[in-house]
């Protein structure tokens, strides 16, 4: 009942579109902000465990 | 014993900036949501399975960012960039295509729920089960939200069929990622 002749073509137009823009923003350059952060937390951690995943992982694996 | 999964991250950032614009529609508050929920992955990288879909685990932490932030907020913040009151400064139709600003009004009165199924499902090529799975409803639940969002949208634009193939790639470009540019200018 919702998907009619009619809404599926529409719908196929829509998404056709939709797939182009969302191409277009993952062509985009992600901003140094984020590669830096994600610098940034591995610094930190490094820091304040010493090990890092394997110690975070270690931790939790026991519960 | 594979590495730290984290180190894969990093490959989803356009992806994670992608869907954040679409659900915020503002490039100020997609940035600062990515952000958020980077931190939050990181540090909770412990609930991730590995050899599961980061993608999806990433997209539902940026969701639930979006809502919390939300909710925070008291109402829907999807229209901060003035989507709804923002100049219509492109060209009046001639030919019975449809105004760029008419589209851009028809995707600001989808829901937050209804936009997020057809970008994740329409646009992002998850599976209706995998978008379920992200937003925590049923994968019927999905399938009516997308369904209804395409419906809202052609009736919204009043597009027939044949409105519907002259749909330009432009006016849904702008729709989209149009607000972006005004905003990051």
């Amino acid at each position: 009942m919702a998907e009619t002749r009619d809404n599926t073509k529409q719908a196929q137009v829509i998404d056709d579109n939709l797939k182009r823009v969302y191409q277009d923003m993952l062509n985009e350059e992600v901003p140094d902000r984020f590669t830096n952060l994600l610098a940034q937390l591995r610094e930190q951690e490094q820091q304040e465990h010493g090990q890092g995943y394997a110690e975070a992982q270690n931790r939790d694996e026991t519960s | 014993m594979a590495g730290d999964p984290r180190d894969e991250i990093v490959e989803h950032l356009p992806a994670m900036r992608a869907f954040a614009l679409s659900l915020t529609r503002n490039s100020a508050l997609a940035d600062d949501m990515v952000q958020d929920s980077l931190v939050k992955a990181w540090t909770k990288i412990h609930t991730f399975e590995p050899g599961t879909n980061m993608r999806a685990w990433l997209f539902t932490i940026l969701r639930n960012t979006y809502y919390s932030n939300r909710r925070k907020a008291g109402r829907e913040v999807s229209d901060a960039d003035g989507l709804m009151t923002e100049g219509l400064s492109e060209k009046p139709a001639h030919d019975g295509r449809l105004q760029l600003s008419d589209f851009r009004r028809a995707f600001a009165e989808l829901n937050d729920e209804q936009r997020e199924a057809l970008v994740l499902v329409g646009a992002s090529g998850f599976s209706y089960e995998e978008a379920a799975d992200m937003c925590g409803v049923a994968v019927g639940t999905i399938k009516s939200r997308t369904n209804r969002a395409r419906a809202r949208l052609a009736q919204l634009m009043h597009l027939t069929e044949d409105e519907a193939l002259e749909m330009t790639d432009s006016a849904t470009m702008a729709v989209v990622a149009g607000n972006r540019s005004s905003a990051a200018g």
